[in-house]
């Protein structure tokens, strides 16, 4: 299994890493609060830490610490337009229920 | 599903508990609203894809409109459609030079201005609370969530009043205002010059109807004004008239109805757009008589037909730089804002008068809300404390009115906000049990050519001598350039405060004349004090002698002595009429000389008086 992106979400990626100046790559996590159990979390990289799996797609370095990796491998990264409103996505599918807003999950 | 943003590492709020902030920039023309997403500050969108939403509102009988939707209303109902609302922010009434060159109606009873709407009288502040409501809707919906903070922008220049106005405006809307900058100062943030150590920069603002020039000073993560300078009326609407009329003469045209002229301009507007990217532009206008015009102008004729309008902006940037004493050398950074700044030939000759590259690549219409945005992301609590809190500084000295109608500045121009200054001050006359402070804002030295905020009365001073009573004032400004006022009478700790609830009644020229007055005329002010001082010190002592005098002037001196004195008093006296400084130095310096004696004996018989009837060793000495 691994962590994947979609073309649109690494386009996205690329564009905030350029921007932002400094970066090696994404993480994507996973935090134990919120009202369905889990919650992701979706922060740039500075430093890379001696236990993150490190992924790569389409170019972007994608990193993972293994307590996170459990919860969310498999996971591929979209980039979406809803309305008005524009952001990230995670296709997860080891989630069994997800609180409605799609911000915190269970499996 | 909720679309997730990248936060910065470690920074990643809980589910739930993003904090939305914007950045609202409420311009003249035009406002913006935008956010920060993934470490990008983005300009918000309505939903017909529109990012620059015209400050204009419509009040109809059962609807309001403001931004696009009330854009038709201008010719169909100008007189409840309200434009440039900006421009009576913080004024009242009497600010109203031509009333007649509106087209709506103004209520002459109230000293507000308040403009007759067909859903009654509206009140600028709520006018723009109106656009405000509009902009805060825009980002709600674009966000998916309520809006927890704002950050506001106003020009420099803006006083008092008009940053009161426009906090109020926002709680009406129902923001809540984390801070209002200034506009050049977001500018600056947008190209992230507040990450440098220090700089001084040019922020060269060309707007659709105004033009501001100022400039910045950073250091230790504060920006400085150093200088503001201008044009209320100049801006990219002058280059369209200028095409306008260059074609009404090139096809002698004279007599033109109103919608025709509109439809001239709205032409005059397009060429000037096309002509920013090619090199010649055409049109074809078709007038009401059913004439049909073609017209085609290249960028060469347009460079020349508008020279004139361009160099009207050069004078201002002398002036600023003379204002900040700096030469064209010693300016790190040239930030280009506002639309009219696209046009070619605006750039070339900005950038041959530095003789340095520009900053442009922004959007110079989204430049100020994008800085913002960027703001509004810090203080709202997203981003880490060790980003440097961007500090702001009051525009305007403040001040208290002394004796003769003087000046004494609390807290100087410039000074960081928030900032606390205090001062203590005393009784003028025996016996003096209260105490007027009169607020002002200015820099010169004379009350009546500063401008009056406040006043207010401190009571139940016990009643002393001249200047035994002490009396601290104490000036504070708050992060948005608010000021409150307090005075406390330190024997007694009573205290009297008072909110700077600014009486309105400055515009936006004046207060930038002001500025540009106190630095031309700082000599004159500088002779106008000393001649109130010497003034002061001349009343004092003749007051001082002439009680002497009546108590024990027989007793102490003889008739010729008398008569001495108070010849001196009466010279003093015609000379204090005069406004010739030096005699009234000389003459208060004489009248002290003849009386020094005087003084001294009166002295030895006060303690005479004190020794009379006791022993030695009960005196202290």
């Amino acid at each position: 299994m691994a962590i994947s992106l979609t073309p649109k979400a690494a386009e996205r990626l690329e564009k905030y890493l350029k921007n932002r100046g400094k970066g090696v790559g994404l993480r994507l996590g996973v935090k134990t609060t919120g009202c369905s159990g889990m919650a992701y979390t979706l922060e740039f990289v500075d430093d890379t830490l001696p236990e993150d799996q490190i992924f790569e797609s389409h170019g972007i370095k994608i990193m993972v610490d293994p307590k996170s990796l459990v919860y969310i491998d498999g996971t591929e990264l979209d980039f979406e337009k809803e309305g008005l409103n524009e952001g990230f996505k995670f296709n997860n599918p080891n989630v069994k229920a997800e609180c409605g807003c799609g911000e915190s999950f269970t499996v | 599903m909720a679309l997730l943003q990248i936060a910065e590492p470690g920074q990643s709020t809980l589910p739930h508990q993003h904090k939305l902030a914007v950045g609202i920039d409420l311009g003249t023309t035009n406002s913006l609203v935008a956010t920060v997403q993934s470490a990008l500050p983005v300009i918000l969108k309505d939903m017909d894809e529109n990012s620059l939403i015209p400050s204009i509102v419509y009040y109809g009988k059962n609807e309001t409109k403001v931004g696009h939707e009330a854009l038709p209303y201008l010719s169909k109902d100008a007189m409840n459609t309200i434009v440039s609302v900006k421009r009576f922010m913080g004024h009242t009434r009497s600010d109203i030079q031509n009333p007649e060159s509106f087209p709506y109606t103004f209520d002459d009873a109230s000293q507000d201005i308040q403009i007759k709407t067909s859903q009654g009288l509206k009140h600028p502040i709520e006018i723009s609370s109106d656009i405000l409501k509009k902009l805060k809707n825009i980002a709600e919906v674009s966000l998916c969530g309520e809006i927890t903070g704002a950050v506001i922008t106003v020009p420099a220049y803006f006083d008092d009043a008009q940053r009161q106005a426009t906090k109020d405006a926002a709680k009406l809307a129902g923001l809540n205002v984390l801070r209002l900058i200034n506009e050049p100062t977001a500018a600056a943030v947008a190209y992230g010059l507040d990450q440098q150590k220090e700089g001084v920069f040019v922020i060269y603002d060309l707007g659709g109807g105004t033009f501001d020039v100022s400039i910045l000073k950073l250091q230790k993560g504060i920006f400085e004004v150093l200088a503001t300078n201008g044009h209320p009326h100049l801006g990219g609407d002058d280059f369209d008239q200028a095409i306008a009329e260059f074609i009404k003469n090139e096809n002698q045209i004279d007599q033109l109805n109103h919608e025709d002229k509109r439809s001239l301009i709205t032409h005059a507007k397009s060429l000037k757009e096309s002509l920013t990217k090619d090199l010649s532009a055409k049109t074809i206008i078709k007038l009401s008589n059913g004439k049909e015009i073609t017209f085609s102008l290249n960028r060469e004729s347009f460079f020349k037909l508008t020279h004139d309008l361009v160099q009207k902006t050069i004078q201002p940037i002398r002036r600023a730089l003379s204002d900040a004493k700096l030469s064209i050398e010693s300016i790190d950074g040239i930030v280009m804002v506002g639309g009219a700044t696209r046009m070619p030939h605006i750039q070339s000759e900005i950038k041959t008068f530095f003789k340095k590259e520009l900053l442009n690549d922004l959007n110079p219409d989204e430049v100020v809300a994008l800085g913002a945005a960027r703001q509004a992301h810090t203080l709202a609590g997203n981003k880490s404390d060790q980003d440097l809190l961007l500090l702001d500084v009051t525009p305007l000295s403040l001040g208290v009115e002394t004796m003769g109608g003087l000046v004494e500045k609390i807290i100087h121009r410039n000074s960081t906000i928030p900032v606390a200054k205090a001062q203590e001050f005393t009784t003028y006359k025996d016996g003096q049990t209260a105490m007027s402070i009169h607020v002002l804002q200015g820099e010169r030295e004379r009350v009546s050519d500063c401008r009056s905020l406040a006043n207010f009365t401190l009571t139940d001073i016990p009643p002393m001598v001249a200047g035994a009573a002490k009396i601290r004032v104490t000036f504070q400004i708050d992060a948005d350039g608010l000021l409150s006022v307090s005075a406390k009478e330190l024997s007694t700790n009573k205290e009297t405060s008072i909110t700077v609830k600014p009486s309105y009644g400055l515009s936006e020229d004046q207060i930038t004349s002001m500025l540009k007055q106190s630095f031309e005329k700082a000599d004159e002010d500088k002779k106008i004090r000393a001649l109130s001082e010497a003034k002061i010190e001349g009343e004092q002592i003749i007051i001082a002698v002439q009680n002497a005098l009546n108590k024990n002037g027989d007793q102490l001196l003889s008739k010729d002595q008398i008569l001495i004195i108070e010849n001196a008093i009466k010279t003093l006296s015609s000379s204090l009429q005069t406004n010739d400084t030096d005699a009234i130095i000389q003459h208060t310096k004489d009248l002290n000389l003849l009386t020094e004696s005087f003084a001294a004996k009166l002295m030895d018989q006060s303690v005479e008086n004190a020794l009379k009837g006791k022993s030695i060793d009960k005196v202290n000495l």
